[in-house]
């Protein structure tokens, strides 16, 4: 029973989504049991954290067929700290959701498809199977399709059809790669084909393959020159709905990167070399084109893509500091980036705008919730001891470690292309001289909440500024973590000696 | 057979991407139809074609004694087709919805995400 | 409201209870047999969708006591407790496939793959029908 916990946050989603779509109608209903559900799988997720903290990495074989033939569920470190993000952000996000997405939206199951998104990222992060990782990945982007076009407004339908088609691209790309791996090998199992690709002859057509995944899932994860669906979507659903998209959805493709990249296809320096030379144009122009937008949406879409150029450019140094590194930003990442959307949509609630040109004053008027919202956005920076700071230090460490000084050339840069952007944000959004207030009918301003609602809305960034903070001056921790995570990665046998050989 | 299957294959991913490359927005679905079948005979073909029974051993034996057939990509087939059953109809009705609000089916007039706001 | 002929009018009077019949027939022979939830699913949709293109969208939703998107959550539900039965009853693994001793009259052995397909039979019964509504009132 108890080597089975690894699995039940999917049991706990997937029973949360089923019961909500018993009460379709019951709104109230819902907003309260999403917040409730969330929670619980919280407790959970910290449950099986420390499970695996303690006992190391776990495996159910589903439906007992033992691996390779079954679907295996593996769960080490990372997969387990993944989970806790993953339940962390959606509880933030539900209770953010339960305050600002609007009536008509909930009413056509949000909250439902909410938890089945949940549900998919946690089982992509949880399976030990390449074919089952795909399933995983169509229950994510269903259930994303359905979260970016409810409403149906014109610039949201507009950004869902670039996003839908880039995305199923993306899954019959991945598909592709995956019947060539099953060609090959016979196996489906990610350990198992550790094993067997490194026996296949003929390497050229593995190098094809590992090509294939590194399109597919880049599509996903939003690398250069790959990334152009996101800063065209992710500003036109409901801000709640882009926070879990910018904190999530990419992480899960660069989760799948560094899973395949370190498990199955390693050891290759051409393909390190083009994941570095992949990362730098990322950080670039993902930098550069944060630098030209006026849509506080927009930029942080910018900074998403140029920030997963550090995980990349980690990834194609392939050391144990250099993944470490990746760890550390990718766990820091998740809880900003969840972040910065929900305060996108704070400032909207605001002012009644998202444009930089016309926000100005919010320091003068609300002090307090600048200064919180200092917190994520300065961690974004790295401005030490704030929590950005301290996984570059791995990153520039292995490069120079490397001799890779182009590597660590672009990723100052790119950190300070960051503080370039966040200070003019600052300066435009909190201490500008206020702009003329556009009166809109039927909006709710944030003055015009009720004291309930307003709690509702900064408590989620409150609570994901205190892990930002916990991630920050905790570094220590977070860094012992982040090196175990590194550890298992790097010398992936225990993980396949775990999954092939484990006992009933 | 394998030759012809791969030639298919060819085609149909060949005609899928022509087809996602074009404006229209209806014939960007019948793309991505395309090419999803494509990558579902794909599977098929390196599964290996082999003549063979269903891998079921019968109640008298322990092992399968004929040669059968590997039912894995089946499997992977019969998973990936109802994946894309779902996915081609939520297209279908999102381009309907995308039609009418945006009032063209032409790709390249859709550019109100791109404006500065 | 198209026109339609008069022999689909009467056929698929006949033919929306054979055709559920039949459906639910490839849903039990499905474990060892081609068949099985999905297809039985689709079939029994494609019965009433029939019965929609001959008599018009209103007169099948009249037929309906229940609307089909309410049976999506219920087969999920039963899905999953055959999933979970094995884990809750007997410690074993998620979705471990239990059967019974003795078979039964028709059916034969009972077990959990059952269930577990009869969900799947509800779940693509309601999202086809689902669909299938939704395309056509709006069109």
């Amino acid at each position: 029973m108890t080597q089975q916990i690894i699995i039940y946050p999917l049991f706990l989603q997937i029973a949360i989504s089923i019961i909500l779509m018993f009460s379709w109608n019951n709104i109230r209903f819902q907003k309260i049991f999403s917040v409730f559900g969330s929670f619980v799988s919280v407790v959970l997720a910290g449950w099986v954290f420390y499970y695996i903290w303690t006992t190391g990495t776990q495996t159910v074989q589903a439906a007992n067929w033992s691996a390779p033939f079954g679907i295996t569920f593996v769960a080490d470190t990372f997969a387990a700290t993944l989970v806790v993000l993953t339940s962390l952000a959606g509880l933030a996000v539900s209770i953010f959701s339960a305050a600002t997405v609007l009536k008509d939206r909930l009413r056509f199951g949000y909250f439902p498809i909410f938890h089945f998104l949940l549900l998919g990222l946690n089982g992509a992060f949880l399976t030990g199977d390449i074919f089952n990782l795909y399933v995983w990945f169509e229950i994510i982007i269903i259930s994303s399709f359905v979260l970016i076009t409810i409403g149906g407004e014109k610039a949201q339908l507009e950004g869902a059809v670039k996003y839908f088609t880039l995305n199923i691209l993306a899954s019959i790309i991945f598909l592709t790669a995956i019947a060539v791996l099953y060609g090959l090998t016979g196996s489906l199992n990610m350990a198992d084909l550790a094993g067997k690709i490194a026996a296949v002859e003929n390497r050229g057509l593995v190098e094809i393959t590992a090509i294939l995944f590194l399109i597919g899932f880049g599509i996903k994860a939003g690398v250069f020159p790959l990334y152009f669906w996101l800063p065209a979507s992710y500003h036109t659903p409901p801000f709640a709905v882009s926070s879990i998209f910018g904190g999530l959805l990419t992480k899960v493709g660069v989760y799948a990167l560094i899973r395949v990249f370190t498990l199955i296809f390693t050891h290759d320096p051409f393909l390190n070399d083009i994941l570095i030379v992949v990362a730098i144009f990322t950080l670039v122009s993902g930098g550069i084109g944060a630098l030209v937008q006026n849509n506080i949406r927009k930029v942080f879409s910018y900074l998403i893509i140029c920030h997963i150029g550090y995980m990349i450019a980690g990834l194609g140094m392939f050391t144990e500091v250099a993944i470490a590194g990746v760890i550390f930003y990718l766990i820091h990442d998740i809880v900003v980036k969840t972040n910065l959307f929900m305060i996108s949509g704070l400032i909207f609630r605001l002012r009644g705008s998202n444009s930089m040109r016309a926000l100005g004053g919010l320091y003068a008027e609300w002090p307090k919730i600048s200064l919180l919202l200092f917190i994520p956005l300065f961690s974004l920076v790295g401005i030490p001891p704030l929590s950005g700071f301290w996984p570059k230090i791995n990153l520039i460490k292995a490069g120079f470690a490397e001799s890779n000084y182009v590597t660590v050339a672009a990723i100052i840069f790119a950190s300070f292309i960051t503080l370039i952007i966040i200070a003019k944000l600052w300066a435009e959004v909190f201490w500008k001289e206020p702009q003329e207030l556009k009166l809109k009918e039927n909006f709710k301003f944030f003055s015009k909440s009720t004291t309930f609602k307003k709690t509702q809305i900064v408590l989620p960034i409150a609570l994901l500024s205190i892990v930002s903070l916990y991630i920050g001056f905790g570094a220590e921790h977070i860094q012992e973590l982040s090196a175990r995570i590194a550890d298992e990665l790097v010398n992936n046998q225990g993980y396949i000696d775990t999954v092939l050989h484990a006992a009933k | 057979m394998e030759i012809l299957l791969a030639l298919m294959i060819g085609v149909l991913y060949a005609g899928g991407i022509y087809m996602m490359l074009r404006r229209s927005l209806v014939k960007l679905i019948i793309g991505i139809i395309l090419i999803g079948n494509g990558a579902n005979l794909l599977i098929f073909l390196l599964g290996r074609i082999t003549k063979g029974s269903p891998p079921i051993i019968p109640g008298d034996a322990n092992v399968l004694t004929e040669a059968f057939a590997d039912p894995v990509p089946q499997a992977l087939i019969l998973t990936a087709i109802v994946i894309s059953f779902g996915l081609q109809s939520f297209a279908i009705v999102l381009v309907k919805r995308a039609h009418t609000v945006v009032k063209t089916d032409d790709l390249d007039e859709m550019n109100a995400t791109d404006e500065d706001s | 409201m198209m026109r339609t002929t008069i022999i689909l009018k009467t056929a698929s009077n006949y033919l929306l209870p054979v055709l559920l019949l039949f459906s639910i027939f490839i849903l039990l022979r499905g474990h060892y047999l081609p068949g099985g939830g999905f297809v039985g699913g689709l079939i029994a949709s494609i019965a009433f969708i029939l019965h929609s293109f001959a008599n018009g969208l209103h007169k099948t939703k009249e037929l309906l006591v229940l609307h089909p998107g309410y049976l999506i959550p219920l087969g999920l539900a039963i899905s999953f407790l055959s999933g979970l039965a094995p884990v809750v009853l007997y410690d074993l693994p998620f979705m471990t496939g239990l059967w019974s001793h003795d078979s039964v009259a028709i059916l034969g052995h009972i077990g959990s793959a059952l269930f577990f397909d009869m969900g799947v039979y509800l779940v693509v019964y309601g999202v086809t029908l689902t669909i299938i509504f939704t395309i056509s009132e709006s069109a």
